[in-house]
């Protein structure tokens, strides 16, 4: 008996469909019924519209309805309802939506959107958190005590300000703190937006049904949002509209937002409901959609002599752009984490969402973390540069234990926090971090710089996962789960999981790729690496479920209770004597006496999981739990430096991170490295640039530029495993978390190679350059 | 290549077989490609040349069709990832994990095929200056880096 399942470097199911170009994107939805939508964008970061003269637009050929945001009075948001589908009255973001071309082929539809002709008022333009929080400043949002609040309990804007939500964490007291510290420094920290850059841009497929009934085709991490978001703002029963998504082409957060689906929606409306496709062009994914945050920190930190951190004040200004979408959720999220892994037993922090005309924002990778553990880890480095000690000690001396408390105020414990002293002392050896911070090699400066990271999930109390398993004529297994395949891989780990727990090869169970809102078992959403956990729960309370009723009908025709009975590799057997048996094809689908007769008939599975014991935060204090469990780890990069000219190599880049339970070792090592790769790029070049009037400058991977091949350090990889134990084996969900801490550590490398203090991103030589020499840009 | 000034009915030579699409003078080779034939192994990302996400073979040679046009490859030889038949790319590409969403792995599979067909003996540095070309954005390109140098290994062990 071949058994196949956790620990093990199984292949994602969908691998041979990828390597032959047969994997179905949303992009790839072909048909010769679709008309085609294109996007007609602001030029001005903010503006008033005085008119929109969509004449000439309509006279060229195909096209067949053009629609302005002037038709529709709608406001859109799932924490706050701020932002209308398309612009109107007036812009708040360069690139933001205002009008649709719907036309018979996407280049009638380009050309007739170039036609539309905008007349703007220009307004003045808030570039920054601290021109928007700055005395007198322009107002983005007039309405903003107006806006419905539709999570009155997690958002708290600021009217007459740009101030969308303000989070305060209130943790024993901060004189007290002050008083007991004998050293104490402080830095700012500026990091600007960025994007996601999925290699398949945003795009929706919308369809209404002379019956009523909406079909959706999305590229999304979310189709069960998308179905509730289009029911509750057009006022449809959640049945009526069903939301179908295939494999999804890179997510990384940004296709959890939902606004494609919903212009679409209005663009097929306005052509009596036929099926409308809209692709946002690659310009239009890095501007109109939603990026990633951009923050403003400012960290002040007091430690005793003997390098014990004793009090924290944070403030972090989180750039959210024009609208609220999800930044108000980051903020939340950022400040729920605001220490990074330390105890510290005096803690303030602020953290404000705060409304510029820059693109709005959305989940990311990591969901803010790695933007406010850049202004945390550097603190560090240089409260450990006050103190005269090795930076790796100060962080063991005031690594998170169990019996700590969070900024929170939740009690930890091994099963909720893991090992981050086993993830720095083995990240020493990995990174060889006894050669020293910093040394000169011939012309080159070799240099490392390390971090630590922590992040629990946000996810509301209520969030939940289904399953359900049935059972071919072959005794092979079908899953059905509500998880999108983004690409971490959560379709072949789930099956991963219920082959351990069934003692069979996993590729012996098929698992469903699209997700369709009409007969996947819910899922929240694909998001904040808690698939393995939410959905991995779910599945094994299926398997349970499943083994019940097998070993029930196997019972009978085996002529014994069905407690003496265990199910594995395929078969249901006596424990006493696996060579009494029946294999579960035999009695999957009903169980056939020779003579004729049946019993059973056929087996369902089915399995859910709620998320248990979520705890809102306190208006006043942030006092609440935001999840079930925190991953916890460190990493460090090896930098060679040149001090004449400032550009550097990227040597080495490592990780260990307390994974609860390596599921699949190749795929864990995947998504760490990539995660990594990704905060290489985060930390030395991406960055959304807006000019003065707020116009985005580099908005094409022409000019925005990612890590390519080649690029790319070596790369070190290991896992502590300190068991979750309400957790599927006791995993913890790692997909996100390589990202986190790496442009930390990058900027503490560097920073310690130039022997100057590099508090922004991206690090460019110029950057580096700027800073060494005092020239501001 | 043939002089088009409207839409015209042509004829493409594409995995070896001959294909009649009616295309515009403007239409890319992408664009005719995954509209007109169905073949949408090849992916639009920046339809600007910047990510190799739409990379074909045009006679043999890696193209990013999103800069090519229709009309431009008549004539010659085109070859997408349906036409690769257990190129030993596709499989290393499995084997080694080198690829997450799967969304730029067609176009790496063509470059990376390609690369070693004309360059079985390829070191780094040539490696490198093909496959900087394309971008993935879930990997961290070590396993794409491993995957093509297990085919060139056994490309050149099997050389005479």
């Amino acid at each position: 008996m071949q058994t196949v399942g956790i620990g093990v470097s199984v292949p994602r199911k969908e691998s041979q469909d990828k390597v032959t170009g047969i994997a179905k994107y949303n992009t790839d939805y072909l048909s010769p019924k679709l008309l085609y939508a294109w996007l007609v964008t602001s030029l001005y970061a903010h503006a008033e519209i005085k008119s929109i003269d969509t004449s000439e637009a309509l006279q060229v050929s195909g096209v067949q309805a053009v629609i302005t945001g002037n038709s529709y009075n709608l406001l859109c948001g799932s924490i706050i309802e701020d932002r209308p589908p398309l612009a109107k009255e007036k812009v708040r973001y360069f690139g933001e939506p205002l009008a649709v071309v719907i036309a018979n082929r996407e280049a009638e539809a380009k050309e007739a959107a170039g036609k539309v002709k905008v007349e703007y008022n220009p307004l003045p333009v808030v570039n920054s958190p601290s021109a928007a929080l700055a005395t007198g400043a322009p107002l983005l949002h007039e309405k903003l005590a107006f806006y419905k609040r539709v999570k009155p309990s997690e958002i708290f804007p600021l009217p007459g300000t740009n101030i969308a939500q303000h989070i305060k964490i209130r943790k024993g007291d901060l004189e007290k703190g002050w008083q007991q510290s004998e050293v104490i420094v402080e830095s700012s920290f500026s990091l600007p937006q960025s994007n996601h850059i999925a290699m398949e841009p945003r795009n929706a497929i919308a369809e209404i049904k002379p019956d009523g009934k909406v079909i959706i085709h999305t590229s999304t991490q979310a189709p069960f949002d998308v179905q509730k978001m289009l029911s509750l703002y057009f006022k449809l029963d959640e049945t009526q509209v069903i939301v179908h998504t295939p494999l999804v082409g890179g997510g990384f957060g940004g296709k959890t937002a939902v606004q494609l689906e919903i212009i679409a929606y209005l663009a097929s409306q306005a052509v009596a409901g036929r099926p409308v496709k809209l692709v946002a062009s690659r310009e239009q994914d890095m501007t109109s959609s939603p990026g990633h945050l951009g923050l403003d920190a400012q960290v002040k930190v007091g430690a005793t002599k003997a390098g014990i951190i004793k009090a924290m004040e944070i403030t972090y200004q989180v750039d959210i752009g024009a609208y609220v979408d999800s930044g108000s959720q980051m903020t939340r999220a950022i400040s729920a984490d605001c220490t990074g892994p330390y105890k510290i037993d005096h803690v303030w922090c602020d953290a404000y969402s705060v409304y510029t005309n820059h693109t709005y924002v959305t989940a990311f990778r990591g969901f803010g973390r790695l933007s406010y553990v850049f202004a945390i880890e550097r603190t560090l480095d240089k409260l450990a540069f006050a103190l005269g000690m090795d930076p790796f000690e100060l962080r063991l001396k005031n690594a998170l234990t169990p019996d700590a408390t969070t900024p929170t105020m939740v009690r930890l414990n091994k099963s909720n926090l893991g090992d981050l002293p086993a993830c720095l002392t083995k990240i020493k050896d990995l990174i060889n971090w006894d050669e020293g911070v910093r040394r000169e090699i011939g012309p080159k400066v070799i240099a490392k710089g390390i971090s630590c990271l922590w992040k629990t999930s946000s996810s509301p109390p209520n969030a939940g996962s289904g399953a359900i398993i049935t059972i071919n004529v072959d005794g092979t297994l079908n899953l059905n789960v509500g998880t999108v395949e983004i690409g971490s891989g959560s379709k072949t780990s789930l099956a991963q999981i219920l082959a351990e727990k069934l003692k069979m090869d996993v590729s012996k169970i098929n698992v469903v790729m699209e997700v369709n809102t009409e007969i996947s078992p819910k899922h929240w959403k694909t998001v904040a690496s808690m698939t393995n956990f939410m959905v991995g729960n779910a599945v094994l309370d299926a398997a349970e479920d499943l083994v019940h009723q097998l070993t029930n009908i196997a019972g009978i025709v085996l002529r014994c209770p069905p407690e003496v009975l265990e199910v594995g590799g395929g078969r249901v057997y006596l424990k006493e004597d696996p060579d009494i048996y029946i294999e579960i094809k035999e009695i999957g689908n009903g169980y056939q006496y020779p003579g004729g007769n049946s019993i059973g008939g056929q087996i369902i599975g089915r399995g859910n999981f709620i998320m248990q014991h979520i705890v809102n935060m306190d208006k006043d204090t942030g006092k609440g739990r935001l999840g079930p469990a925190w991953a916890v780890g460190a990493q460090a990069v090896e930098v060679a430096f040149d001090p004449v000219n400032y550009t550097y190599q990227i040597l080495k880049a490592a990780t260990v991170i307390d994974a609860g339970k390596v599921l699949n070792p190749k795929g864990a090592r995947g998504v760490i490295i990539g995660g990594m790769c990704m905060g290489l790029g985060y930390g030395s070049r991406e960055h959304c640039l807006y000019g003065a009037g707020g116009k985005r400058e580099n908005p094409q991977l022409r000019t925005y530029h990612l890590m390519r091949f080649g690029e790319n350090p070596t790369y070190l990889v290991d896992f502590v495993e300190t068991p979750h134990i309400i957790a599927p084996y006791g995993l913890r969900g790692i997909a996100e978390h390589g990202i986190i801490g790496i442009p930390a550590a990058l900027a503490n490398a560097l920073s310690a190679a130039a022997q100057v203090e590099l508090n922004q991103t991206p690090l460019t030589p110029e950057a580096i350059w700027r800073a060494k020499k005092g020239v501001s840009q | 290549m043939l002089n088009i000034v409207k839409k015209s009915l042509i004829e493409l030579n594409i995995n070896g077989e001959k294909k009649l699409v009616v295309a515009r003078p403007a239409d890319t080779l992408l664009h005719v490609l995954r509209e007109q034939l169905g073949l949408t192994g090849a992916k639009p990302s920046c339809k600007n040349g910047d990510c190799g996400a739409c990379t074909v073979l045009i006679d043999g040679k890696p193209i990013k069709s999103c800069l090519m046009l229709a009309a431009e490859a008549i004539g010659h030889e085109i070859t997408t990832v349906e036409g690769l038949r257990n190129s030993p790319i596709q499989q290393a590409f499995v084997e080694k994990f080198a690829f997450q969403c799967g969304y730029c792995t067609s176009g790496f599979i063509m470059n990376c095929h390609a690369l070693s067909v004309h360059q079985p003996n390829a070191k780094d540095e040539t490696i490198r200056e093909w496959l900087q070309s394309n971008l993935c954005r879930c990997t961290g390109y070590e396993e794409i880096t491993e995957a093509i140098k297990s085919v060139l290994a056994q490309k050149s062990e099997s050389a005479p």
